[in-house]
């Protein structure tokens, strides 16, 4: 079970462009790379939730609202996980194990802050 | 939606358990969606439903890791790439501006989602692939291009595949499948069945690309073992397709899937770890898949019926003979030379006379054999064909002309392109020259 008395990380999934089309053979390879990667941080109890998100969406700023995210952006939010990890720096191994960054995907990890103990 | 499979405690074992359940899963989608996606759009949209099903398959990469495998992995392929479209305004590049003509029939596929996951659409995948057959295997496209086109279309191989398979560039299989898809558009193919008059030949055409397929695959001579292995599986997928088509007489299919299985069955005893390969005399039969060899028989016994004899009948007949046979010796050596003698007559070729001359000179004699390959017609057209010298040599050993038969695995040597088959030669070479 997840540890609660750990730190929590949040991975940021950015997908930009693939560099070249994989065809579905290697799309395979890769898929079998994202189940070990999710398996092992589930085995390891690290693993607290994630999701992918739709490439559409909106932004609102200030009074206005636009379309979101814009095809002009190279890179485009595309999911996110939340784990637990004993240090910024385990945290930041195990994102660099994301297989999606050999195609092009961004992974920025960031420390959940945690509440102040009242 | 099924829940994620609960995780494995040993990861490795977990990825290879994936592997094991989701053998080829992408690749087959890919040929079932762009199948289905095609025959909604029209073949002037192929590429669109190739790009539109590549952008969802990447998607389900992305997805499907942390959700679990869906139990209908198709339709949600499905649904992910219509709700890009419709959604996503990246759409607009991999649409190519295509959304207001194609947009009402990605909505009706998104409104009646639901039969996606009924045996109706499974039947109606299975046409899809069926139709689409016929469009890859167009009369009017070279033979070459049809095979690739099956393979991108229909089997979801990549262009590398492609290449690597045929022993070319990525960019001449890209050409030569653009220039196919070309032909499809202008030519507005439909994706209808052939009507009647026009089955028979049409027919002969899709079992004819599936042959040349397989022969690729089954072709000792190049590419790595594991794809040449994938593209006899998916020949003779496709052929067990086609024979459960509603056609009215599926002899030659069955035919054809006979000869397909038979050899397929022998492959894993052809060639040993360290690549050395076995000629059929020398193959330790009991590694060939007796699965395999059963279901060819059944194929053979299917093909029964047909009014006329044509040379997957024989072809198969031959490759029956052999693959029945519980030793060289006990095979029935006459019956394949009065095969090949028909199939002389059916579909006369160089390949096929030098063949029978192995024949002849088994049931025969060396010398008949070699009286053979000296008089049969387009001798010429082998000559720098390195097993017309390796059989030649083989015929003056037997006849115990030693020197002669070194002077022609010399030049079947030098001919040869593989390793594996230069081994086999450079032995067969120590063996003549032995004093």
């Amino acid at each position: 079970m997840p540890n609660p008395e750990k730190s929590q990380f949040l991975l940021v999934f950015r997908q930009a462009e693939l560099p070249v089309t994989p065809s579905p053979e290697e799309m395979q390879k890769i898929f079998g790379k994202w189940m070990e990667w999710v398996a092992q941080m589930k085995a390891e109890g690290r693993y607290l939730g994630g999701n992918r998100l739709y490439f559409t969406g909106a932004v609102i700023r200030g009074s206005a609202v636009t379309d979101g995210p814009y095809t002009e952006a190279k890179e485009t939010l595309s999911g996110y996980i939340l784990i637990t990890a004993d240090s910024p720096d385990e945290a930041l191994r195990i994102g660099k194990q994301c297989p999606g960054i050999a195609w092009g995907t961004s992974v920025e990890v960031r420390t959940i802050e945690p509440l102040p103990i009242t | 939606m099924s829940p994620c499979p609960s995780p494995d405690p040993a990861p490795g074992a977990a990825g290879d358990r994936v592997a094991a359940v989701l053998d080829h899963l992408f690749r087959n989608e890919a040929g079932r969606l762009v199948a289905i996606l095609t025959r909604r759009f029209g073949t002037e949209n192929l590429q669109l439903a190739e790009d539109v099903v590549q952008d969802a398959l990447v998607r389900a990469v992305e997805t499907w890791p942390f959700t679990g495998v869906p139990d209908n992995p198709t339709a949600w392929i499905l649904r992910s790439a219509c709700n890009r479209a419709v959604d996503d305004r990246r759409r607009a590049r991999v649409w190519h501006g295509k959304q207001p003509l194609l947009l009402p029939l990605v909505e009706d596929i998104l409104v009646r989602g639901a039969p996606a996951d009924g045996p109706r659409f499974e039947d109606e995948v299975k046409d899809s692939q069926l139709r689409m057959m016929f469009v890859c295997c167009h009369p009017e496209l070279p033979e070459e291009s049809q095979v690739a086109l099956i393979l991108k279309v229909l089997c979801g191989f990549g262009e590398r595949e492609i290449a690597t398979a045929f022993l070319t560039t990525e960019a001449a299989v890209a050409k030569r499948l653009a220039r196919a898809r070309r032909f499809l558009r202008e030519a507005r193919v439909g994706t209808e069945l052939p009507p009647g008059d026009q089955l028979a030949p049409r027919l002969e055409s899709v079992r004819k690309a599936i042959y040349l397929l397989f022969n690729e695959g089954y072709k000792a001579s190049q590419g790595p073992t594991l794809l040449r292995q994938d593209l006899c599986d998916a020949a003779v997928r496709l052929g067990g397709m086609l024979a459960g088509g509603p056609f009215p007489d599926a002899g030659p299919t069955h035919a054809l899937l006979a000869l397909l299985c038979f050899n397929m069955a022998r492959m894993p005893a052809r060639v040993d770890p360290d690549g050395t390969v076995f000629t059929l005399g020398r193959q330790d039969r009991g590694r060939w898949d007796r699965g395999l060899i059963g279901r060819g028989v059944q194929h053979l016994a299917a093909s029964a019926g047909a009014p006329e004899l044509g040379r997957y009948h024989l072809e198969a007949g031959i490759a029956a003979c052999h693959t029945l046979a519980a030793s060289e010796e006990e095979t029935d050596w006459e019956g394949i030379l009065d095969l090949y003698d028909l199939l002389m007559q059916v579909t006369p070729s160089p390949v096929v006379a030098l063949n029978r001359a192995v024949a002849v000179a088994k049931v025969r004699g060396p010398e008949a054999g070699l009286e053979a390959l000296e008089t049969m017609e387009g001798k010429n057209t082998l000559r720098n064909y390195h097993l017309m010298d390796a059989v030649a040599g083989h015929l003056l050993m037997e006849a115990g002309e030693r020197s002669a038969a070194a002077i022609r695995f010399h030049r079947a040597w030098d001919l040869a392109t593989l390793d594996a088959e230069r081994e086999l030669l450079r032995r067969s070479i120590v063996e003549a020259e032995r004093p």
